[in-house]
């Protein structure tokens, strides 16, 4: 696809149009603040007060961006390649079973660095068959790839209903869960992490999964930029018919990026499952495989921005129960406007402010050739 | 007679619940047939839902209500078409958007506004709609076969579920039997032909995504102000998605959409009926199973296994005059 806008520098590029999109998308979220009729100061106070005032808060933080950052990955990946995997949020749940799977069967005799690689495996496994059938449904028989991940997301919630209230659930338990898993089902806390920083984890469950995290973000920049695999990728994103010509195979990259998309997704499994809850449980995923959309988008599809903007989606909801907290007339659901805001107008409307800012650099640059015109005469 | 009495009160609670869905999947016709795909089906009618069920109990006048509705509709529609029309945008990330602004604004506002949980007040009588009685409906209940079939099937439902059932008949005409509706079609399939005829593509599709957006208030509207008295929040629960599921399954055709819609509504209702009680032969059928098999059905149709599924050429791509 051409962009038919003028090539700007990369710190326009990836800097300023993303904080520009991002300040009208909190300026939007302060005026319903006002209609609600409580200050948005006084919530903004909160929400940075909330995310980053005690290392507790700090912990919960990272607990959330290490699940974003999973599902963040997850959808890059695809866009890297063209495809729009809307379905982050079914493969993450079904990814659970991976998780759940590992440890219901290991989590009694072994200790959790054996059960964790098993676990990993299992919550990629799971998520990548879940897009595994979207994209082979894609590639082979042409079936729009945002139709049938939306479809599988539903799929997925109702196949995990089932296992969670007639498989999976013990018996004589009336709660649709897993059992709680025994300690080699636990992750260890990062506390020596922040101890590092002077700052005391708490009850906060931030855990090994952040670095889990960070490995894949590296794994993911590795692959988009520096395989063989993730160049064809690329060509494939940047125009499909380019690719067919130089004889890259669309089908199969389509199978194995949705399926490497799927594996990232599922992996966010782990984090809640291992790192918070020890068992599985209805709805544990809590729409984070959307948050990894609005990640994407705001992170540009690059591991050096999804992290960053990871971590303000985690700010966005440990800050966010703290708004609640203070500000009764303010819930949670604050944040659900926040995160629809920052993708209508970090993705939707990423170009609304392309061209005055286009306009502002091309001045700019004219004024600087004219003064170094004028000193060379 | 009993089990003809059981098929007489599925069906009625298939058309109960189809009625949302019908006008959901044709508001989602007029825009894909334009061009641009919406996956805000659900936001929209979330918004229009609460928008009902806040102004009616506020102004104690259904008529009121349904108002708001489509405006708040027709302005998230605009929305969505700003983002994809105007300024070129991805028409799917803008429909993800819309549904996630919906999804918290209903709650908040309903919050700071009504203090119930997130739900409008309980309508009274003149706030909601009233169901219609047919000419005669009583007299001839007793009639066999045809009086219960008068009498509680096609009589005793909403102004709104007769309307959305008007709308197929009406679509199809307006679709293919108008310059607007030729136009339109023209739109999502070569919208360069389009422009070059000299008529402009900007406006035949905003004039789409606004009807679109009338359709979606109907079926808020529907849900918070005939189904229910009153809103709850996330009330639509994936109604605009099988509703987006129900217009692929009917390939984008006004009277495949009707059947669709009855088909999944009847997979509902069915659902809830079954629900612990063993069928014969394949024994006790999971609900969960019912629940996915509109989604399940979908895939496969587009998977291309019980026809093919091919959606309007220019769909999800935005127009540039100039290449």
């Amino acid at each position: 696809m051409s962009t038919p806008y003028a090539k700007l520098p990369g710190w326009v590029e990836y800097g300023l149009i993303p904080l520009i999109n991002l300040a009208v998308a909190f300026v939007v979220a302060g005026l319903v603040v006002l209609l609600v009729g409580e200050n948005p100061f006084e919530a903004a106070y909160h929400l940075i007060n909330g995310a980053f005032g005690r290392g507790e808060y700090i912990g919960f933080t990272l607990y959330y961006a290490t699940t974003f950052i999973f599902t963040g990955l997850a959808v890059a990946v695809a866009f890297h390649a063209g495809l729009f995997n809307i379905g982050g949020e079914g493969q993450a749940y079904v990814g659970g079973i991976g998780v759940a799977l590992a440890c219901l069967w290991l989590d009694q005799v072994m200790p959790w660095y054996v059960v964790f690689p098993l676990a990993i495996l299992g919550s990629a496994f799971f998520g990548a068959l879940w897009a595994f059938l979207p994209g082979w449904l894609q590639a082979k028989r042409g079936s729009h790839i945002v139709i049938t991940t939306i479809m599988f997301n539903f799929i997925a919630s109702s196949l995990m209903v089932y296992l969670l209230t007639r498989v999976l659930k013990p018996l004589g338990s009336m709660a649709p869960q897993t059992r709680t898993f025994a300690e080699g089902g636990q992750l260890p806390k990062l506390d020596w992490l922040l101890s590092i920083f002077g700052l005391n984890v708490g009850t906060a469950p931030f855990n090994i999964s952040f670095l889990l995290a960070l490995a894949a973000a590296f794994g993911v920049w590795v692959l988009i930029w520096r395989t063989k695999l993730g160049y064809e990728m690329r060509t494939m994103g940047h125009s499909p018919s380019a690719a067919r010509y130089a004889g890259i195979r669309e089908s199969r990259i389509t199978v194995i990026t949705m399926m490497i998309s799927g594996g990232l997704a599922g992996m966010m499994a782990l984090n809640p499952i291992m790192g918070e809850q020890f068992r599985m449980q209805l709805d544990f995923v809590q729409g984070a495989g959307f948050v990894g959309i609005a990640v994407a988008l705001m992170g540009r599809s690059h591991p050096g921005g999804i992290i960053p903007a990871a971590i303000l989606f985690g700010v966005l909801y440990q800050g966010g129960a703290e708004i609640a907290f203070e500000m009764p007339s303010i819930s949670r659901d604050m944040i659900v406007i926040i995160q629809g805001l920052v993708i209508l107008f970090a993705g939707a409307l990423e170009n609304m402010f392309r061209p005055a800012i286009t306009r502002a650099f091309a001045m700019r640059g004219q004024r600087a050739a004219a003064v170094v015109q004028t000193k060379g005469a | 007679m009993d089990f003809f009495h059981v098929l007489v009160v599925l069906l009625e609670s298939t058309i109960r619940v189809s009625v949302p869905l019908v006008f959901a999947a044709l508001a989602g016709l007029f825009t894909e047939r334009a061009g641009v795909f919406d996956i805000g089906l659900e936001g929209k009618m979330l918004g229009a839902a609460f928008a009902a069920g806040a102004v009616a109990a506020v102004t104690q006048s259904v008529w009121v209500g349904l108002l708001a509705a489509v405006l708040i509709s027709i302005l998230l529609s605009l929305v969505h078409g700003y983002a994809s029309i105007t300024q070129r945008g991805n028409q799917i990330v803008s429909g993800v958007a819309i549904n996630f602004i919906v999804a918290g604004s209903t709650v908040i506002l309903g919050e700071a506004w009504f203090r119930q949980g997130g739900r409008t007040p309980a309508l009274g009588e003149g706030a909601r709609f009233q169901t219609i009685h047919l000419p005669g409906a009583d007299a001839i209940r007793e009639i066999p076969l045809l009086g219960p079939i008068y009498a509680d099937l096609l009589s005793g439902h909403f102004l709104l579920t007769y309307l959305a059932f008007a709308m197929v008949p009406a679509t199809w005409w307006i679709l293919y039997r108008t310059r607007f509706g030729l136009r339109l079609r023209a739109v999502g399939e070569n919208p360069g032909a389009v422009d070059t005829a000299g008529i402009s593509v900007i406006w035949l599709r905003y004039r789409a995504v606004i009807c679109c957006g009338i359709l979606c208030g109907f079926a808020g509207a529907y849900l918070s102000l005939a189904m229910t008295a009153g809103f709850v929040k996330g009330m639509t629960a994936g109604k605009g998605y099988i509703a987006l599921a129900a217009l692929i399954f009917a390939k984008w055709r006004p009277k495949n959409v009707m059947f669709a819609c009855l088909l999944f509504g009847f997979l509902d209702a069915l659902a809830i009926r079954l629900q612990g009680t063993p069928l014969p032969l394949i024994g006790q059928v999971p609900v969960q199973l019912m629940q996915a098999l509109p989604y399940i059905l979908t895939v496969i149709l587009l998977a291309g296994f019980i026809g093919k599924a091919i959606p309007p050429k220019a769909g999800g791509v935005p127009y540039v005059k100039e290449r």
